[in-house]
């Protein structure tokens, strides 16, 4: 009896721990950089691992990690995830690069991906989105709607992406109004609602009547609403938090591509490689125009469209602020130029940090 | 000009004074509590949620001071009668504030808040500069300054304040004359834990009116670091508080003004300031021995 009830037990524990082990055919694992709550970058990677799961349902099991620290912290983070069977992991910071790549060579049976980064191996794909397309189109925005002429720009950290982004900000603006001004504010956080707003009222205070930022809050928003000013989203759609204050949003949806390379997984078809894309494949997506007058809106519409068809905003001529030149008329800067900008374009009133 | 920038300041200073406020008389009452970033951030999505859901900010800030109270009675019920260590207990205390305020919240992502409304003291607003600056403001900038006299006066002026530094100076004999040494010392964590729920309203309803996780930004530890910066005396934690708050805005207003100085070594010169006074400070003995409490972090058992 007492033999037969261990038969039992054994049986019901076996057939548990087969059925776990059958319940998803691939397991996709997120190590995210800030809180999912941050209403902002990270949120948009968590809801990309929503769309994951409710694409694939119980053949896909996903887990994540949050408010993982860049740095030794992060190797631990993914090891664990390597260790617990991810067959694909997904690291959505630019400071998880060389972790990432350090943990990859120990575990070249589980896929890699690494968002914002340039390092890639057999086993390590990179992603990013064209987010300075989007900047193109807001900058324009703002040289057509500001009557001072001045922009204000909360940015978090002098890296490659934050620089590109101003620097098409200003080009779209420049490509309206020749002497638009940019006052860029660097506030050296990704997310910090209270320095960020202190940041947008200094903006405003000092003549800035349109602000942008490069960090992850809707703060700032929320101080021009207050205010009566006008400016732009970021990440996810924040009008909610601004009805009257946000022209518009660029918005990262990584759903498009996390679907695609989980499908890859579960087809065995999963290569390496380096993905950049942008508003042609819906990576980025501009939330709705609103308080704009219909002229402004058709320009940014046909400036979309044009970007869509494959324009890129980086095309000569672009002059950097020590007057060299970094394009000839007509020519296009390469990814590498564009992933690696550390130079402002003529005409930013302020010096980049180095 | 100067007018707008010393407004930012105000804001960007209150969620510290009020916070290290009540740190400080936890401190005078010999108790470490390391938890008050936990606790601001449980203040600031209690006080959120309520607010949103009965549409009263009044109501929202009352249950921010009760949630940062619940907080620190947990905290005091560990160190106090089951004499646990506080300095660990204060850093689960955090951790736990962070995890629970994340889950608490998740409903409230995404929504806009509410804006206490700016009380104008009749008469003393309508004063040019003066009134805009410092009489054109929410309720809780005002509980601030309000603080600042309470405390001072409690604690230098009365014979509560006398007991409650005894305490925190020398438990053994405040026992020995009577007094309730593990009673007066919650009462102290009772009313840290209050302002730092206070503070952390502060943060949803006042300064960036919204929930997101996380929001307090390590505002905490910096009123913790306040209190030492202040070596224990409220008026000082006034003029460190908005030393912060001024260095951190001033720093933003120089970048839009396009002064060229490093942002980087701009962020960091409220963090200098402390280091240096820290060492400051401890070079001072006499200074230390005047106004650190003595038991500090020293756990009181009671012989029966």
């Amino acid at each position: 009896m007492k033999s037969l009830l261990k038969a039992t037990v054994a049986a019901i524990a076996f057939a548990a721990a087969g059925s776990a082990a059958n319940a998803a055919d691939v397991k996709a694992c997120f190590v995210y950089v800030g809180p999912v709550g941050d209403f902002g970058w990270s949120y948009q990677h968590d809801q990309g691992r929503l769309a994951v799961e409710e694409k694939f349902g119980d053949k896909v099991e996903t887990a994540y990690l949050e408010s993982v620290p860049e740095g030794p912290d992060a190797e631990r983070a993914i090891e664990r995830f390597a260790r617990e069977g991810c067959d694909i992991i997904f690291t959505t910071s630019f400071g998880y690069m060389n972790p990432t790549i350090k943990v990859a060579k120990d575990f070249p049976d589980v896929k890699f991906e690494h968002a914002t980064g340039y390092k890639t191996a057999e086993n390590v794909a990179t992603y990013n989105s064209k987010f300075h397309q989007g900047r193109y189109i807001i900058g324009q925005i703002a040289a057509k709607q500001s009557e001072a002429g001045v922009a204000g720009y909360i940015a978090s950290f002098p890296i490659p992406e934050v620089v590109s982004g101003i620097n098409a900000f200003m080009l779209g603006a420049q490509s309206v109004n020749p002497d638009f001004k940019v006052k860029v504010v660097w506030v050296n956080t990704w997310f910090d609602p209270g320095k960020e707003a202190d940041a947008a009222k200094a903006l405003f205070d000092q003549g800035a009547d349109i602000i942008t930022q490069h960090t992850d809050s809707t703060a700032p928003l929320q101080v021009a609403q207050e205010r009566g000013m006008k400016g732009f989203g970021q990440a996810s759609d924040m009008i909610a938090f601004a009805p009257d204050a946000q022209y518009t949003s660029i918005i990262d949806d990584w759903a498009p591509y996390y679907i695609h390379r989980v499908q890859e997984v579960l087809d065995g078809t999963w290569e390496s490689h380096s993905s950049w894309e942008g508003l042609a494949e819906g990576h980025v997506v501009m939330a709705p125009y609103t308080n704009l007058p219909e002229d402004v809106v058709e320009m940014a519409k046909a400036t979309e469209a044009k970007i869509k068809d494959g324009w890129e905003p980086f095309t000569g001529p672009i002059t950097k602020q020590d007057g060299t030149v970094a394009a000839e008329d007509g020519v296009r800067l390469d990814d590498g130029a564009i992933l690696g900008m550390n130079w402002y374009v003529q005409g930013i009133d302020d010096q980049l940090p180095q | 000009m100067f007018e707008a920038v010393l407004l930012t300041v105000i804001t960007a200073a209150t969620p510290l004074l009020i916070a290290a406020l009540g740190e400080l008389v936890v401190e005078r009452s010999g108790v470490l509590n390391l938890g008050v970033e936990g606790m601001m951030i449980m203040g600031a999505v209690v006080g959120f949620a309520i607010a949103n859901l009965t549409g009263s900010g009044a109501l929202g800030v009352i249950a921010a001071i009760g949630a940062g109270m619940a907080m620190s009675a947990l905290f005091g019920f560990l160190v106090l009668v089951l004499v646990a260590n506080q300095v660990a207990t204060g850093l689960a205390l955090t951790i736990l504030g962070l995890g629970l305020s994340g889950m608490i919240g998740e409903a409230f992502i995404g929504v806009p808040g509410l804006r206490l409304p700016e009380l104008y003291i009749p008469g003393l607003s309508d004063i040019p500069f003066i009134g805009p600056v410092f009489f054109q403001q929410d309720a809780i900038v005002y509980l601030g300054f309000a603080l600042v006299i309470a405390v001072t006066y409690v604690l230098f002026r009365t014979r509560a304040g006398l007991i409650l530094r005894s305490v925190g100076d020398n438990h053994g004999s405040a026992h020995a004359l009577g007094y309730s040494v593990i009673k007066i010392r919650f009462m102290a964590v009772l009313f840290g834990g209050a302002c730092a729920g206070l503070a952390g309203a502060y943060m949803s309803l006042a300064y960036t009116p919204q929930w997101v996780e996380n929001m307090t930004a390590g505002r905490g530890w910096i009123a913790l670091a306040l209190v030492v910066f202040a070596s224990w005396l409220p008026l000082r934690v006034v003029i460190g508080a908005y030393l912060f708050g001024a260095v951190s805005v001033l720093n933003l207003h120089a970048q839009a003004l396009g002064l060229g100085i490093p942002s980087q070594f701009l962020s960091s010169l409220p963090y200098i300031a402390t280091i240096a006074v820290l060492v400051l400070i401890s070079a001072n003995r006499r200074l230390t021995l005047v106004n650190t409490p003595a038991c500090l972090g020293k756990p009181f058992v009671p012989d029966r």
